[in-house]
């Protein structure tokens, strides 16, 4: 507990007698808030959030399969045969 | 343009933007590690007061380049979405790894080597202070085990159920972080900001001699300064003399794109510049022999036999077993679950093929080209601004060494102009990786076109010029902040 403590007051003290690293603390909060609550929300949703793996599968092989150049698929015909 | 241009150009403009903070951070941790060695072992407060200056620096370039390497995941997830599936096997380990070392490692150490300077003895201090630079450097590499595994895709298996390359046991992902071409591309990295934050630390030392203020500091933080680029140089050098062996086993459009080598062979010459060229040198970097063969753009495209005498097919044999991999896995996907028999045999074609699955998305042999002009001259602007810095740093070294470095004033404005000479040949390292390994986003398996995610141009060019914004807008702040501390300069004279 002691050591919890002593370790608290290491970064309270720290943080307190700060001089000018206060400006670049400053500095990160603007950039983190900016990143996360502004771009990641508005602006970088993942395509594939809320699909379960079963769908994220489903949804990339089908791209992989239905791209425009894999035109050429006579080399195998299993599903005719 | 289309959604694929501004996709790459946003994540090119990213990557570029936190390659400008992160060799500083890794270059200037060890210049200040070094200081502060030198405070402990001499028990001088000098060698205290100049370490506490460029920490001061080392303070400003951390805050603004933190988390701008987050922004890249978030493209991940949205403009590369098909990629980020079909990898997260792979990047999903490094990459936590690497947030978990970083966040534990670096609020730890960090806030020691700033806050705990009267309040943890010398040697702890000392200790957090290399921990620090440590435990950068840890992180690039695991981030640099992620980039290599694209470059060189090792330990894994395609799983068309999963539709993702994975890592079937725990020697898998052994293979994948002793990777080759990641440990040469960590050393090559991380040595390399050592030659930034050097090179940061002379340049700016020469702009207090050239104003004739603080000259006993800067003439010795220019010492130190050089000997840790100088450090770092001679390591680019050997790890970029085995990157090019790598490039030649594993990539070997890339390097003769490098070289603007249509036409390979043996004894194959290195170009200097276009019309320049010394005979044989090419065959001795690539396969440290002189008859070695190095396979030209043109036989890359037809096919041709290499070094061990294997025969390696043209791109078009390798663009219809491509074909053949993408029909086999369509089919294995549509009849797993109604011809259990049929999906096996097509499962087999699929195996048998899967090296050369990306291939068969290529239109043309010549897709496998990347832009030959943009790797040739930014292999140049590398190796050149890299050889200019190497002179200057041993003429500091040099008239440092001979106490007259005070007096060469033309020596203080070469070394001031490297500073930004250094970010140009880091930026250009970078083209030549990964202009050069283009189009694939994953070596054979995966090409950039069929990476990218079903969004919009208009939505990524959006979030293009706002990154474009708000970085450019942190960058200035960066700048002033940091020409403020460096006017503002040391304590010590």
């Amino acid at each position: 507990m002691g050591k919890i403590k002593s370790i608290w007051r290491f970064y309270r003290d720290g943080f307190k007698n700060m001089t000018w690293g206060r400006e670049l603390w400053w500095l990160i909060l603007l950039k983190v808030v900016i990143l996360f609550a502004v771009l990641r929300v508005f602006f970088f949703r993942p395509v594939m959030s809320g699909m379960n793996d079963e769908q994220k599968s489903q949804m990339v092989g089908e791209h992989l399969i239905k791209n425009d150049y894999t035109e050429n698929k006579d080399t195998l015909n299993l599903i005719t045969d | 343009m289309d959604v694929l241009l501004w996709s790459r150009l946003q994540f090119a403009m990213t990557a570029a933007y936190h390659w400008l903070f992160v060799p500083l951070t890794l270059g200037l941790a060890l210049a200040i590690a070094v200081m502060e060695t030198l405070y402990v072992v001499k028990k001088d407060d000098y060698w205290k007061k100049t370490t506490q200056f460029w920490m001061k620096l080392f303070a400003i370039n951390f805050a603004v380049g933190i988390a701008t390497g987050i922004i890249l995941e978030f493209e991940f997830g949205t403009n590369w979405s098909n990629y980020s599936w079909f990898v997260g096997d792979i990047f999903g380990a490094p990459l936590a790894i690497e947030g978990i070392l970083a966040f534990f490692m670096e609020a730890t150490f960090f806030a020691v080597m700033f806050f705990g300077w009267e309040k943890v003895s010398k040697r702890f201090h000392l200790i957090s202070t290399w921990l620090t630079g440590i435990g950068a450097s840890i992180s690039a590499y695991w981030i640099l085990v992620a980039n290599s595994w694209m470059q060189h895709p090792v330990g894994t298996t395609f799983n068309p159920d999963t539709v993702r390359s994975e890592m079937a046991s725990v020697d898998a992902f052994w293979e994948v972080i002793t990777n080759p071409v990641a440990v040469s591309k960590f050393i090559h990295s991380v040595t390399s900001g050592w030659v930034t934050g050097g090179v940061f630390v002379v340049g700016v030392s020469c702009y207090y001699l050239m104003r004739k203020r603080n000259v006993e500091f800067a003439r010795k933080s220019a010492f130190v300064g050089a000997a840790v680029a100088m450090a770092g140089t001679m390591a680019v050098m050997l790890s970029g003399d085995i990157s090019g062996v790598h490039a030649a086993e594993y990539q070997p459009m890339k390097l003769a794109a490098a070289e603007g080598l249509e036409d390979g062979g043996r004894r194959a010459p290195f170009s200097i510049i276009p019309g320049v060229e010394i005979p044989g040198m090419l065959s001795i970097l690539a396969t440290h022999d002189i008859d070695g063969y190095v396979p030209g753009i043109n036989d890359i495209i037809n096919g041709y036999t290499d070094n061990e005498g294997n025969v390696i097919p043209s791109v078009e044999e390798k663009m219809e077993k491509g074909r053949t991999a993408l029909a086999a896995l369509e089919e294995y996907r549509t009849l797993k679950d109604t011809d259990p028999d049929a999906a096996s045999i097509a499962r087999s074609v699929l195996e048998e093929n899967v090296q050369y699955m990306g291939y068969g998305y290529l239109e043309s042999p010549e897709d496998v080209i990347p832009p030959v002009d943009m790797v040739y001259w930014s292999f140049r602007v590398m190796v050149g601004g890299g050889m200019f810095i190497a002179l200057v740093l041993l003429l500091v070294l040099w008239f440092g060494y001979k106490n007259r470095i005070g007096e060469i004033k033309w020596l203080h404005y070469l070394a001031f102009l490297s500073v930004p000479l250094v970010y140009l040949t880091g930026q250009a390292g970078w083209i030549v990786a990964e202009v050069g390994r283009q189009p694939w986003t994953i070596q054979g398996l995966l090409p950039v076109n069929v990476a990218t995610s079903s969004v919009s141009a208009a939505a990524v060019q959006t979030t293009f010029f706002l990154f474009l914004t708000i970085f450019a807008l942190f960058l200035i702040i960066e700048i002033r902040i940091m020409i403020n501390a460096i006017k503002k300069g040391p304590e010590v004279e």
